[in-house]
């Protein structure tokens, strides 16, 4: 009975997004350093970081999609695409401004998506993955072909976007607004996954017919996940064209839509965390990879041509490892050594 | 008053007719049994109200509105809960979870609200409240916040139970509560099951096989056999019906209704 009791007093506690104090001491921590980021490291490093944001924000789209809702999509990068070229084209040819050209960008994604879910509301599995895979080669094969909007693969440039009168001119002015969106991105899913909304999400994805007898509403929530999803997707490759400055039909293809699957697959779907962690993760990789394998390449110039494919390869067998060992991903690795150090029942 | 008007309701699945023009009607505030032999079409007919199957024909009125033709999260938010057989449970998340999940169509915020925080908070603390109350009832206190897939198969009876008391239904339809249950389990909820019925004044429609319990607590019983209600009165009636007798007992059903008259 003393149990019940304590517990009782704490619900506010249990509905807090960062319920320990511990929480959100590092937390602060990391967003200082996070802000202070710029100062510290060169130009190079401001950029990576800003495409980690970027990747940051997609992969919690997916996430809700994917992780929360168990809707397999492949079409994650079209989404992106379309996005990255509303809001190239409504820069570029008519001229709007970035605040314009941003939430556009993100309600024509969110369209398409609607649009998109609606038939994979009576496929499941394998049928759904062919679907979204198909729509990501239509997506693709748009892009490439519609010259007079998307100028092919000789790629459409963006403006440099303008901000309540300042110009986001440099790598670091532009970090700050993909972290203060990847935050509110963060925050937003977290919310949502805590709420009744996202409860009926992960319904639908353990049980539906469970969630069905319990009154939620299966097409309702599925467009939702959908609508949810490409809408962030929308946002992320419209950031991810303004941050480029000039986007080209193999920003979108459909590695990039794997790879986002891979971010949340090593990350651990379903966890806010996990998508944070799987998009860093995976965008650092590759830089880890060259920066380990540019002094080999130099010294024996005969492998240089090989250092690509051994990237790839890399990318793979962390994903097939991910899969085999560790299905929770880098969060649930991150867990358990949390648990491990915590002496478990006092703490509460 | 009736509540649940079920008139001449009919499926077949390929050739196999699992309800024949079944009529049945439940009034307000009653405690029914439905009882039949294994394939006799008792959980067709609760599919059937809630809305899994369609029925080929017939019509079921709630409340005085046919619902044989709305979904099943429809029927939820009209008041009918359910459990099934099988648990049907969200095996990876809490018990908790599981039965705020049940109250999922008490919530009248929307999505945009549900994402920001202050409202967030406020509507869960008022919910969690009553699924409080709920563990409390059932006695499950100390799985509040065990993963429901880890839990013995009594429990998770319970639980799904329990979620579908979350949900504040004006029908609680419950397929084989105690199958499975040891005998102290059963008699556990059996009490649960005449609480919900004499405190909250749930009208309640329950199939099962333990004939102690079926005589004991319902106030009237329905007999299906191959697809058609063969009798319906109070267990009195039941019990002295020669057709249930023979169709739903076979040879040895003296003995069986015997011993139900003794407990
Ligand atoms: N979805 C289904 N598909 C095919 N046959 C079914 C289906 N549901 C029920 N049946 C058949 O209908 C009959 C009645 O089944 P059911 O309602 O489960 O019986 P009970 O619950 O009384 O044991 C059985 O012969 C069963 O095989
Ligand atoms: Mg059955």
């Amino acid at each position: 009975m003393a149990v019940t009791r304590f517990c009782i007093r704490s619900y506010p506690q249990d509905l807090k997004v960062f319920p320990s104090p511990a929480a959100r001491i590092s937390l602060v921590w990391l967003l200082l350093f996070l802000l202070g980021l710029p100062f510290f490291s060169g130009k190079y490093i401001t950029f990576v970081a800003a495409v980690c944001g970027v990747s940051v924000i997609s992969a919690l789209g997916l996430n809700i999609l994917t992780g929360y809702t168990g809707l397999i999509s492949l079409g994650h990068a079209a989404f992106m695409g379309i996005g990255a070229y509303t809001a190239a084209a409504l820069a570029n040819k008519a001229g709007f401004p970035f605040l314009a050209a941003l939430p556009l960008a993100g309600l024509l994604a969110a369209a398409t998506g609607a649009v998109v879910g609606i038939p994979t509301l009576r496929l499941r599995g394998l049928y759904l993955v062919v679907t979204t895979l198909a729509f990501e080669f239509i997506v693709e094969h748009i892009i490439y072909h519609w010259e007079s909007m998307t100028q092919s693969d000789r790629g459409i440039s963006l403006p440099t976007p303008d901000l309540f009168g300042y110009t986001l001119d440099t790598y670091e002015s532009f970090y700050y607004v993909v972290l203060v969106l990847a935050v509110a991105t963060a925050l937003f899913t977290k919310n949502l996954a805590m709420s009744r909304t996202g409860r009926a999400l992960v319904a639908i994805r353990d049980r539906d017919i469970a969630a069905e007898i319990i009154g939620v509403h299966l097409a309702k929530y599925k467009i939702l996940a959908f609508v949810v999803s490409s809408f962030i997707a929308g946002i992320a490759g419209a950031l991810y064209a303004y941050l480029l400055g000039l986007i080209s039909p193999d920003h979108f293809t459909f590695n990039q839509s794997v790879l986002y699957i891979a971010m949340i697959i090593v990350g651990g779907m379903g966890t806010v965390m996990g998508s944070i962690i799987g998009a860093v993760f995976m965008v650092l990789l590759p830089e880890v990879i060259n920066a380990i394998s540019s002094p080999i390449a130099s010294a024996y110039p005969i492998l240089s041509p090989r250092i690509g494919a051994v990237s790839v390869i890399v990318y793979g067998l962390v994903i097939i490892l991910f899969l085999l060992f560790e299905p929770n991903g880098l969060y649930g690795i991150w867990i358990r050594i949390k648990r491990y150090w915590k002496p478990w029942p006092f703490t509460y | 008053m009736v509540l649940l008007d079920i008139q001449d309701i009919s499926i077949s699945f390929g050739g196999i007719t699992a309800l024949g023009d079944v009529t049945l009607s439940v009034d307000r505030g009653t405690l029914c049994a439905i009882i039949g032999p294994n394939g006799a079409g008792k959980t067709s007919l609760l599919n059937c109200i809630s809305g899994f199957y369609k029925p080929d024909s017939g019509t079921i009125v709630f409340e005085g509105q046919d619902i044989s033709k709305y979904r099943p999260d429809q029927i939820a938010q009209r008041g009918v809960a359910r459990t099934f057989q099988n648990v049907e449970l969200f095996a990876n998340m809490n018990v908790i979870d599981n039965m705020l999940l049940g109250r999922h169509h008490h919530f009248q915020i929307g999505f945009l609200k549900n994402a920001i925080l202050g409202y967030r908070a406020k509507a869960e603390t008022i919910h969690r409240q009553r699924v409080e109350e709920i563990i409390d009832f059932l006695e499950m206190e100390q799985w509040r916040k065990h993963l429901v897939g880890s839990l013995p198969y009594g429990v998770q009876k319970r639980v799904e139970l329990g979620r579908a008391l979350a949900q504040e239904p004006k029908i609680l339809l419950l397929d084989e509560p105690m199958t499975g249950m040891n005998q102290e389990e059963t008699e556990d909820i059996a009490r649960f099951i005449l609480d919900i019925h004499e405190e909250l004044g749930t009208t309640i429609v329950m199939i099962e096989h333990d004939m102690n319990v079926v005589m004991d607590i319902s106030e009237r019983i329905c007999v299906l056999d191959f697809g058609k209600k063969i009798a319906e009165g109070t267990p009195l009636e039941i019990q002295k019906d020669p057709e249930v007798q023979k169709a739903y007992l076979g040879e040895n059903y003296e003995s069986v209704l015997e011993g139900a008259r003794r407990s």
